[in-house]
């Protein structure tokens, strides 16, 4: 597959969403809704969950499957008030000592007058300086589209994996294809020149694993990646460092 | 929705000042047309009408500052992947810019107090982030961190260099995470944003700021017009993304006029107990 195909890929419909990830990895998730400030943003899903029987804080992108559930969701693209909500359940994971896992599929962060007006820039600035010392382990997945700061915010992690067919880039091929070749339509060089695949981002050393997309969203597949995320939460609790390795994680980029 | 009441946007300002046709001694105002003498505009280069002119970083460093001495110079940003026409983008903005990135670092002395200074540079390349900038900004939270000094920072970026991929991302992790230790050590940063500052930057260091100062009328945002506009299909309010606008909307502490900065930085870091070294 080249670049672009992995991008059509990554944003496929048929690609489980990441409440299949929230169902099937975790048992007794309770979502917990708002930013205690202004609204609940559809976009992000959060709450607590049972992971083998170890407490969790589990945070995502959800994207939608129904025109209904994506219009709720606003396609996955979070508000600011979205990436606050994500934030007081990341500090509340901490009071309780409790690892979180984010889920990450965006497009990117909303483009909209009222989330400029309530400070998307803000939310997410905020975001990325809180994860980088939040005092308990952080694993990201990105399951789908890694879209910019918006993918970024929920990403500031002690691990970052990524699915074979998932993308993460600083901006979308179209946005950069407008902006440098002055052509949307070349979208499909700009996402080769972008190096926005999985294996770019390893080769990079941007993320610490792929996850293999065989038999994507069936039960095997799931309890696979569950105690592959078992196995990695413990092994950062593990090290008494790891905030400190969190920063020269993100200090060798 | 918040309403204001702004002059219309004419053609000028649109295109940028960089477009005006005029004598090499004269300049236009893009909000109030008037031609003015460009020794009369100096030495803040703003207009009568209030208008700030864009600075160059270096001015900034000399207008505010006095010895401003530069670190982290020695770090240049090369073309990791080969991506189509950096090479020469970064040429011609070191040629128009007579800098070698988007950003310049160090420290200075401002009334007798020493701080760890930034300027982002937007003739250079739009004042992107790539590596090299976010690799300088974050060793002057380091070293300021190291030395215990108050970091002042002037932003102005169309955010992440998106020929650097997913590192110029990365970059506002980085920066974030330098930012945070340096806040956490008790530490004051005091942030001035100039026009335009928008993308990666507003969502990183911009914003992160014990304290957010503004120039008047500056662009200041997230995403970009173009981008909401074609994203929401509707028309943008007047004034939308400028720094009134903003501090409207409760995200910055105050808007300054240039020949008040100095005064109001002073004061700020007097009431932080910054003691004078002289
Ligand atoms: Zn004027």
């Amino acid at each position: 597959m080249n670049a672009y195909e992995k991008v059509r890929t990554a944003r496929s419909s048929d690609r489980p969403t990441a409440l299949a990830y929230i169902n099937n990895i975790f048992s007794s998730f309770i979502e917990f809704h708002g930013d205690r400030r202004a609204k609940d943003d559809g976009a992000i899903v959060s709450g607590i969950a049972s992971l083998n029987g170890m407490p969790v804080t589990v945070i995502a992108i959800e994207k939608g499957r129904t025109a209904a559930e994506r219009t709720m969701r606003n396609f996955g693209s979070a508000s600011p008030e979205g990436y606050r909500k994500a934030l007081r359940l990341m500090k509340q994971a901490e009071k309780f000592g409790r690892p979180v896992i984010t889920f990450v599929d965006t497009s990117g962060a909303f483009c909209g007058i009222e989330a400029e007006e309530r400070g998307e820039g803000e939310a997410i600035a905020v975001n990325l300086m809180e994860m980088m010392d939040l005092n308990v382990p952080i694993l990201s997945v990105l399951i789908g589209e890694g879209g910019s700061g918006g993918a970024l915010a929920l990403a500031v992690a002690d691990r970052v994996w990524m699915l074979e067919n998932a993308v993460y880039s600083v901006i979308s091929p179209e946005g950069c294809a407008s902006i440098l070749f002055k052509d949307s339509k070349k979208a499909k060089e700009a996402a080769e020149c972008l190096k926005l695949t999985a294996e770019d981002a390893l080769s990079f050393g941007l993320i610490e694993r792929i996850i293999d997309e065989n038999a994507l969203g069936t039960e095997e597949f799931f309890n696979r990646l569950a105690s592959e995320i078992e196995k990695e939460i413990l092994s950062i609790k593990e090290d008494r460092d790891y905030k400190e390795n969190r920063y020269r994680r993100f200090r060798a980029f | 929705m918040i309403n204001f009441n702004f002059k219309p946007e004419n053609e000028l300002e649109k295109e940028g000042i960089d477009n005006i046709p005029s004598p090499e001694d004269e300049i236009v105002c893009p909000n109030c047309h008037r031609t003015e003498k460009k020794d009369d505009i100096l030495p803040f280069k703003t207009c009568t009408c209030g208008h700030h002119f864009r600075l160059k970083a270096r001015e900034r460093a000399f207008l505010f500052f006095s010895d401003f001495s530069e670190m982290f110079q020695e770090e240049k940003s090369e073309d990791v992947l080969s991506f189509p026409g950096y090479k020469e983008k970064l040429e011609k903005a070191r040629a128009l810019s007579s800098e070698d990135e988007s950003v310049i670092t160090g420290t200075a002395m401002i009334d007798g107090m020493r701080v760890a200074v930034f300027f982002m540079e937007s003739l250079f390349m739009m004042g992107s982030m790539g590596h090299v900038a976010g690799e300088k900004i974050t060793r002057l939270f380091e070293f300021a961190l190291s030395n215990r000094l108050p970091v002042i920072g002037f932003t102005a970026s169309g955010g992440a260099r998106m020929q650097e991929g997913l590192i110029s991302l990365m970059q506002m992790a980085k920066v974030s995470g330098a930012v945070k230790r340096h806040s956490n050590a008790g530490l004051l940063y005091i942030v001035v944003l100039t026009d335009p500052t928008t993308g990666g930057v507003t969502a990183s260091f911009a914003m992160e700021a014990d304290i957010i100062l503004s120039e008047p009328g500056a662009l200041i945002g997230f995403a970009g017009k173009r981008v909401i506009e074609q994203t929401t299909k509707k028309e943008l309010p007047r004034g939308f993304q400028k720094a009134e606008f903003l501090l409207k909307c409760g995200f910055i502490d105050k808007i300054v006029h240039r020949k008040d900065l100095k005064y109001t930085l002073k004061e700020i870091l007097i009431l932080h107990g910054i003691n004078k070294e002289h």
